[in-house]
């Protein structure tokens, strides 16, 4: 037997493993539920400026997932949507989601015309709290499903109805309610991706206390032309361009008292953010401090080319501590350089953490019980018959790598649904 | 079809605003329309139920939707069986042009014009469906761990399989690796899921396996893979719809190592060595079969070395921990050094590392480590990074060299695939395709996948791993890229996903992706064509073959509709129903072009869709504004576009042509492999033309954008608008 059945699959996460599961399975033929948390897909890799090796920016592939999607009946998306509950087993499972109120319906043309009626502002989800955004606003500039969003601090306002009559398409219903919906699939693969790391817990290293340590996310979104300044990678003290840049890697990470294990992608992805820095302020220099250069297979390419630059230092040591320089508005980094046992102390005007990928189930495990690795990823690609895990919710993994994840599931998950037990 | 047209202008989001619907909706008069209505609303359901009664009470079949961009309500704006074309007047004109102003206006209504004047060139594609029957059966090529798991993938996603191995036996290089480390890694040395793989294969009714086999011929294409198997002197031919290739690799060769490493000395081995030492019982000294009590690894031996493999194997520090465990099983007292230059366990892997440590492993960090003959013994030595002077290792009884993985595919004497033509300045960029004997196509292009860096004949892109530059046929496994068990069981898995929805697609006369579902597929009118061979030769994915006179002869399942062909043939005899050199030509010339003493130039804009386009949107959705000079036209790919073109708008007056599309090079972004690169050598070769004809070059321009450059495009847009004005109005103006 081949071919399509009339079973359904039902992938959860729309960011790039769960997105591409559901995009290859339907594309063979079978029906998709994606079901995702933002009231957009794209998860993470929506909020990155640029992917290493090749520095090309996420919307390129995005916009060809998202035609495809477009293109495709058989996809059913779910946004501002969560799994509440999952019963039965592999073939026939009872699915319950909750959809949340967006307060805005299928009526939006996205004119926005509700942005400009309202004065409330809330911190913008999309660049990590950086910025402020409208309470009734467009997520980013190519949100997908493209409608508003319209937070319920709004509702809550005194400038609800305005808003609500600002629009000239009755598409702001602030009537809309959370329910939930019943899905019965054949199999689930789980895609939930992750959460950074939370950098205050890194007490020696200041975050939180000093507005120049950042996080690699925030470094993201510091040089994306849609983020907080414009593309501009400026210290968030003086709003000023910082003349040196440290990378801290493994923050937080490979450290058994915050997260054990390796991120993989953290030193590329802080070799990438040096180019951006390097690209932007040519006099800049730039400091990464690592334990090891995990750049395997062809990365390692752009790691000689990223060192080939002489404004480009890689020095072998883990920062002890930062901490305001006496002297200046400078941080002082206190570390030791393991080639030559100094322990020595390095003013810096900006700082950015390399920080860890925690798997989303750390905060929200499935609704069922499942078994998890000591970190609390997906233990692997087979969850139980009939679940299946795709992407950062298993390992800390690339782009490359999440879509080849999530390639793999959309296959395990059509294997449930065409053999019927 | 006889076509009854409706045109449909929506007002709403700022277009009513931006310009005069009711003399917008004159053009579509002067064009003998016989049905155009506005609306306030047009996506609403009373806007589309205007649209219905037309369809069912008039007749009405081909629909002009001028209203927002057809990027956006695309659910909304579907009309089972008609041709339906977006004229997009919101993000591309109301929101970035000033409202009420006169150009705005005329922007409007040439973006309508254009609008009718597609409509009437283009037809419904009818889905290509050939004379002989497709299959849907998918070829594994490789019975390592990725082709075993792709087989049964395939096989359980209830699609027939065969399997070719080509030495006598399943499993491949795992066959003679006893343990493995893979996830949970805090476990150390874990079974080898390889026997179990080989036995399911085996015992799978759907899978048909032959082993000392090889494949003598592939030709055909997608649903249509007639493929020659050839086993012990006889042959065996199946069709097959799709194509995952698992070839793996072959470990370095040591005997190209550096002789510092010292292989060729007794008791220093590879480390694939070192695993079948394991299968054939333990650890012993090669030379005498005496007991290991000290053994140091060498990490990156031969690799991460531009003299020898630049790239990094990526599972090497990973198996010589396990490896170093398998000492320490077999004698806890040993000592076992791992002399590396980079520590490699990432995501969980780095477990094992942490269990190295605590079971007694000693790591020495040193970057060019040497191995001779000691005393007593091998010695190993070098300058250890974190102590900070020479350490020296002596007394060995093994030394082990972590050697790198080279796929199979990167050997074979390269097939030039470059034809420089007579009088042509530059070739078109060519693959590099090896005689490695592993599909042995009978494709004109050459007789293998192409390769990239390094012989992987790999995806270059991020976001589609899977996508080689053949059709129909996916790389799985370390062929592919250098990897471990867990990554090549699931890559084995997402090889033959694609493979599936290839066979279900090619079924449906669709193409994969990126235009997946285009149903639309390249004609050829035979009759004019000239045997110039630039359609065969620049086709990105080898979709056209060629006859002994040189004739093209197109094989629609292994297109991706991209129009490379159509672009690239001089005599336009290349065309598909709903996209074609006729019809984008008279989209050109349906553009109103004023008079020089107007002063209103005009700049025709040739846009890729996949990036150009939507940055244009994203501009508008901003509200940035341009100068009013451009039309745009948006392109499958800018590899599409046919130089007759340029021709076309200069000849009705137009006074500067920009190409927007992606950047090329070793960074590519073309979805299409090499698009904006044919489309700027193309337009190289007519600089010196337009010279001639007191066209001065500067006129016709390419600019590189990438999707999120929308805040450059306003610039570049004017700038443009700037030199145009610059160098004057086209003389050719009013000819």
């Amino acid at each position: 037997m081949s071919g399509p059945t009339n079973q359904s699959i039902l992938v959860v996460g729309g960011g790039m493993s769960g997105m591409t599961a559901a995009i290859e399975a339907a594309e063979a033929g079978y029906e998709v539920y994606l079901v995702e948390k933002n009231p957009y897909l794209g998860g993470r890799v929506a909020q990155l400026n640029q992917y290493f090796p090749k520095l090309c920016p996420p919307y390129c592939g995005l916009e060809i997932n998202f035609r495809r999607i477009k293109q495709n009946p058989r996809i059913h998306v779910f946004t501002l949507a969560q799994v509440e509950s999952i019963s039965g087993e592999e073939g026939n499972f009872e699915v319950a989601v909750l959809l949340k109120p967006r307060y805005v319906n299928e009526k939006c043309t996205c004119c926005g015309k509700c942005a400009e009626a309202t004065t409330i502002e809330i911190d913008n989800p999309f660049n990590y709290g950086m910025d402020r955004v409208k309470a009734a606003y467009l997520p980013h500039d190519m949100a997908f499903p493209m409608r508003y969003v319209i937070d319920p601090v709004l509702l809550q306002s005194s400038e609800a109805q305005k808003v609500k009559e600002a629009c000239p398409y009755d598409a702001i219903d602030l009537t809309m309610e959370s329910k939930t919906i019943k899905l019965s699939v054949g199999s689930v693969v789980w895609a939930t991706g992750w959460n950074p790391y939370d950098a205050k817990k890194l007490d020696t290293y200041g975050f939180g206390v000093y507005p120049d340590v950042i996080t690699n996310v925030m470094m993201e979104r510091m040089a994306a032309n849609n983020g907080p300044t414009q593309g501009r990678i400026v210290r968030p003290s003086t709003g000023q361009p910082p003349r040196n840049v440290a990378f801290i890697q493994c923050a937080g990470s490979r450290d058994e008292n915050h997260l054990p294990f390796c991120s993989s992608i953290c030193c590329l992805a802080s070799m990438k953010q040096a180019t951006y820095v390097r690209e932007q302020i040519p006099d800049a220099t730039v400091y990464i401090f690592y334990i090891d250069i995990r750049a395997t297979d062809r990365y390692e390419d752009f790691y000689l080319k990223v060192k080939k630059d002489e404004n480009v230092v890689f020095f072998k040591g883990k920062v002890a501590k930062i901490f305001p320089s006496e002297n200046s508005d400078q941080l002082i980094l206190r570390v030791e350089n393991t080639m030559t046992e100094e322990l020595v102390e390095m003013p810096f005007d900006l700082v950015v953490l390399a920080t860890g990928m925690e798997p989303s189930t750390s905060a929200d495990p499935l609704p069922l019980p499942v078994a998890y690795d000591d970190y609390q990823f997906l233990p692997g690609p087979v969850v139980q018959p009939g679940i299946y895990a795709a992407g950062c919710v298993r390992s800390p993994l690339n782009v490359s790598e999440s879509v080849q994840d999530g390639t793999s599931a959309a296959i395990r998950a059509i294997k449930s649904i065409v053999v019927r037990r | 079809m006889e076509k009854k047209i409706g045109v449909y202008i929506c007002s709403g989001c700022g277009i009513g605003e931006a310009i005069n619907v009711e003399q917008l909706a004159s053009v579509a008069g002067e064009n003998n329309v016989p049905v155009c209505r506005s609306h306030g609303m047009l996506c609403s359901k009373e806007g589309v139920q205007i649209i219905k009664n037309d369809m069912e009470q008039e007749g009405v079949n081909t629909i002009v939707i001028a209203a927002c961009s057809p990027r956006v309500m695309y659910d909304v704006f579907s009309f089972d069986g008609c041709i339906v074309d977006r004229v997009n007047l919101r993000e591309q004109v109301a929101w970035c042009q000033p409202p009420g102003d006169e150009n705005t206006q005329m922007m409007a209504e040439d973006y309508l014009r254009m609008g009718l004047t597609k409509v009437n060139r283009m037809e419904l594609p009818e889905p290509y469906k050939p004379d002989t029957e497709m299959s849907k059966d998918i070829l594994v090529v490789g019975g390592g761990v990725s082709g075993l798991s792709a087989a049964l993938a395939a096989s359980d996603a209830g699609y027939k399989v065969t399997l070719v191995e080509r030495s006598a036996e399943l499993g491949g290089f795992q066959k003679s690796v006893k343990n493995i480390a893979t996830f949970p890694y805090k476990r150390g040395l874990q079974n080898n899921p390889v026997s179990d793989l080989v036995q399911k294969v085996q015992n799978n009714e759907n899978i048909t396996v032959y082993t000392e086999a090889r494949i003598e011929s592939t030709a055909g294409g997608p649903g249509l893979f007639d493929v020659t198997i050839l086993q012990n002197g006889s042959t065996i031919t199946h069709k097959f719809g799709a194509i995952v290739l698992a070839t793996g690799w072959v470990p370095y060769d040591p005997k190209q190592l550096d002789a510092k490493l010292g292989y060729g000395l007794p008791n220093v081995i590879t480390g694939t060595e070192f695993e079948e030492m394991i299968a054939a019982g333990g650890i012993k000294r090669p030379k005498d079969g005496g007991e290991v009590r000290n053994v140091a690894f060498i990490l990156c031996a031969g690799s991460r070395d531009p003299n020898h493999l630049p790239y990094c194997s990526t599972v090497c520090c990973i198996a010589s921990l396990k490896q170093a465990l398998e000492v320490k099983r077999q004698n806890p007292d040993a000592n076992v050094f791992i002399v590396y230059r980079e520590m490699r366990t990432p995501g969980q892997s780095e477990d094992l590392y942490r269990k190295a440590q605590e079971e007694g492993v000693i790591f020495i960090r040193c970057q060019t480590p040497e191995v001779s003959k000691g005393a007593q013994g091998l010695t190993v030595k070098g300058f250890e990074d974190l102590v900070g002077d020479e350490v020296i290792i002596d007394d060995l009884d093994l030394v082990v060299l972590a050697t790198g993985m080279v796929p199979t595919t990167s050997f074979g004497e390269n097939v030039l695939a470059t034809e420089k033509k007579e009088g042509e300045e530059e070739a078109v960029p060519a693959d590099v395709i090896l005689r490695s004997d592993i599909l042995n196509l009978q494709y004109r292009q050459g007789p293998e996948v192409p390769i990239l860096k390094y012989g992987f004949p790999d995806s270059h892109f991020i976001c589609f791993p899977y996508e080689s530059r053949r059709t129909g046929i996916y790389l799985a496994g370390c062929v592919r890229r250098p990897m471990g068990i867990a990554s090549a069981l699931e890559d084995g898995a997402g090889a033959a996903m694609k493979a599936i929805q290839c066979v279900e697609l090619v079924h449906k006369g669709m193409a994969v992706h990126p235009r997946a579902g285009d149903t639309s597929f390249p004609e050829f009118f035979m009759q004019r064509c000239t045997q110039c061979k630039r359609c065969t030769v620049e086709c990105p994915f080898g979709a056209i073959n060629e006859d002994e006179k040189g004739n093209p002869l197109p094989q629609p399942t292994r297109c991706r509709r991209c129009g490379v062909c159509m672009g690239a043939c001089p005599e336009r005899i290349i065309s598909f129903k709903n996209y074609s050199v006729g019809m984008i030509g008279d989209m050109i010339k349906s553009i109103n072009v004023p008079d020089e003493y107007e002063e209103k130039p005009r700049i025709l804009v040739l846009a890729c869709e996949n990036d150009a386009y939507p940055a244009l949107d994203m501009a508008g959705t901003r509200r940035m504004k341009y100068n009013p000079w451009v039309r745009v036209v948006p392109l499958r790919c800018l590899g599409s576009m046919n130089l007759i073109w340029i021709a076309d708008a200069l000849s009705s007056g137009i006074d500067g042509v920009v190409l927007l599309g992606c950047k090329y090079g070793d960074d590519y972004q073309c979805h299409f492999i090499r698009g904006s690169e044919l489309a700027n050598i193309r337009l190289s070769k007519i600089k010196e033309t337009l010279d001639r004809l007191a066209l001065e070059s500067d006129r016709v321009r390419f600019e590189t954008v990438s999707i999120s450059d929308y805040d450059r495009l306003p610039k570049i847009l004017d700038e443009f608008a700037e030199r145009i004005q610059e160098i004057g109005p086209n003389p050719y103006k009013g000819f």
